[in-house]
């Protein structure tokens, strides 16, 4: 890529960015509190332009780490990517939406919402997207423990009386 | 045409809330839509979606990089070479392995015979969806061929398990090209047969032309992929502008929408451009079958124990229905810790109701059967 957007993200926004790699692939940690203006100028500025968010993806590592929200960013129009991860705390997930940003957001917001529980700060509809509306509990997350009946119907937790 | 139902409908109803599926044959699987209604134009669209949910994505947290592999099938039954083709490459990434020559060319026939078969059903049940239903008949008859060519090569019609990290698990059997040969030849003459029954009809064009344009910036919005956004006019296809296998080494062209019939990305343009891809994937395959080597071992490179190194990778290939992406996450153990996959029909149900807002009941089920959804893919 030949934009530093590190570095540019630093000069607009001071103290947004906590660390920046190229290993994997570029990708760039951000604080949560200005993320829905930073995303806003990743697509508006002309050098950028990341028109399109390829994926949003939600990641729990284990008990202690927090949570975290992954954004794979492309540009049609230059035809370079950015990941950008906002991580979140466990107990009190939020992150500001991108859903006015990008309007797929909207859609990807809501299931990282249903699988990790991760609340995205001014998403216009923030329901469930796969599971059912009752369900409780976020089933991607590690230390998740599935129910032990749902509306009356058990869920047999050992192998054989399934199989 | 939009303007006019918009403009005609100054006299309001009383609203009513439609409920569509999710048990419905329109709605091509388990898919619940609610429409809001004002006579019979239609003003909101809701997609409820969820019914074939399986926990792809925490089964796969427990399950070894190979297991993964029938499970991915599962997901666009429709098109599973694709799918599994996919994953292999987003994982070999991350691994680093080089597959050998021979393996790259078997895998990039089947993914384009692949196409081939899911754009048929995809017409043929389009063309179901609008009252057309011999060309149907037509459209599988010449899908069972490439079937009974992939029970020749690995024995399975629909949930093949074909492509493994590394290599594909059978080589190709005796007579196998010749038969795709003989298949390709046929198929050209197959293709000027549906487009005289179904593609120049007259009755079809009026329901799809002009019907649902998306516009290509709010198909770039909502993250459309795939002959969606192609029939929108925009000139993207990842088998040409991000080439991964071995793309690069074929001519093709890539279709776009052209509004002939009517407007720029109307549901004529998407089915359009599907008939085109057809064309563009034969080619492909027969460029593949002449370039490919005959000697070559298709399990050389498989390795021991696929165990990543530490890290992620984002990878996307270009399977029927768009980008299809696969976001996994290694942490040196024989299972991934995290594995997202980013399905293209999931993008595309989502621009539905954005796009036929204003039109009656009918067209509604005419567009999202021209946005050609695969359930299973959307609740994984």
């Amino acid at each position: 890529m030949n934009v530093d957007v590190a570095k540019k993200l630093t000069e607009v926004f001071p103290g947004c960015l906590v660390e920046q790699d190229e290993f994997p692939e570029t990708h760039i940690q951000l604080q949560p509190d200005q993320w829905s203006k930073i995303a806003s100028y990743l697509k508006e500025t002309e050098e950028l332009s990341f028109d399109s968010c390829m994926c949003i993806t939600g990641v729990d590592f284990g008990e202690e780490d927090d949570l975290e929200s992954r954004y794979n960013l492309h540009s049609m129009k230059h035809n370079h990517k950015i990941e950008v991860r906002i991580s979140a705390n466990r107990k009190k997930p939020i992150i500001p939406t991108v859903s006015h940003v990008w309007q797929i957001a909207n859609w990807f917001e809501r299931e990282v919402f249903d699988m990790f529980g991760i609340k995205f700060k001014g998403h216009p509809d923030l329901r469930r997207m796969l599971l059912p509306e009752d369900w409780v509990g976020y089933p991607l997350r590690k230390d998740y423990v599935g129910p032990d009946s749902y509306h009356g119907i058990i869920i047999p937790k050992v192998k054989e009386v399934w199989e | 045409m939009t303007e006019r139902l918009i403009k005609n409908s100054f006299i309001h109803g009383e609203e009513m809330i439609l409920n569509i599926g999710p048990q419905h044959p329109s709605t091509h699987g388990v898919l619940r839509l609610r429409v809001k209604t004002d006579g019979e134009i239609v003003s909101e669209v809701t997609p409820i979606i969820g019914y074939l949910h399986r926990c792809f994505e925490k089964h796969c947290e427990n399950l070894t990089y190979e297991q993964v592999i029938p499970y991915t099938d599962r997901c666009d039954y429709i098109a599973s070479m694709n799918t599994n083709f996919g994953y292999v490459v987003a994982v070999e990434e991350l691994m680093g392995i080089e597959v050998p020559e021979k393996v790259e060319y078997i895998r990039i026939i089947m993914a384009e015979l692949n196409r081939i078969a899911s754009h048929l059903l995809a017409l043929g049940t389009f063309g179901l969806d609008v009252g057309a239903t011999t060309p149907f008949l037509y459209m599988f008859r010449d899908r069972e061929r490439i079937l009974d060519m992939f029970e020749m090569v690995c024995g399975a019609r629909l949930l093949y398990n074909y492509m493994w990290v590394g290599g594909v698990s059978h080589d190709l059997p005796v007579g196998f090209v010749e038969a795709t040969f003989k298949f390709l030849d046929d198929f050209e003459r197959e293709i000027d047969e549906y487009n005289n029954l179904l593609t120049f009809n007259k009755i079809f064009i009026e329901r799809t032309a002009d019907v649902g344009i998306m516009t290509p910036e709010v198909a770039i919005d909502y993250g459309v992929s795939g002959p969606n956004l192609r029939g929108s006019g925009v000139k993207w296809d990842l088998r040409k502008n991000d080439p991964y296998s071995i793309y690069d080494r074929f001519d093709f062209n890539i279709p776009v929408g052209e509004g002939t019939m009517g407007s720029v990305g109307d549901c004529w343009d998407r089915y359009w451009v599907r008939v085109l891809e057809m064309h563009e994937s034969v080619k492909i395959v027969r460029q593949a079958l002449q370039q490919m080597p005959k000697e070559g071992n298709v399990h050389e490179a498989l390795p021991k124990k696929v165990r990543p190194p530490k890290g992620s990778v984002y990878k996307r290939t270009e399977s029927p229905r768009g980008d299809l992406g696969y976001y996994i996450i290694s942490d040196g153990k024989p299972s991934p810790i995290r594995l997202k996959m980013r399905s293209p029909a999931f993008t595309s149900l989502s621009v539905l109701n954005e796009i036929s807002r204003g039109w009656m009941i009918s067209d509604v089920l005419a567009v999202l059967g021209s946005l050609d959804i695969v359930l299973g893919e959307i609740d994984r």
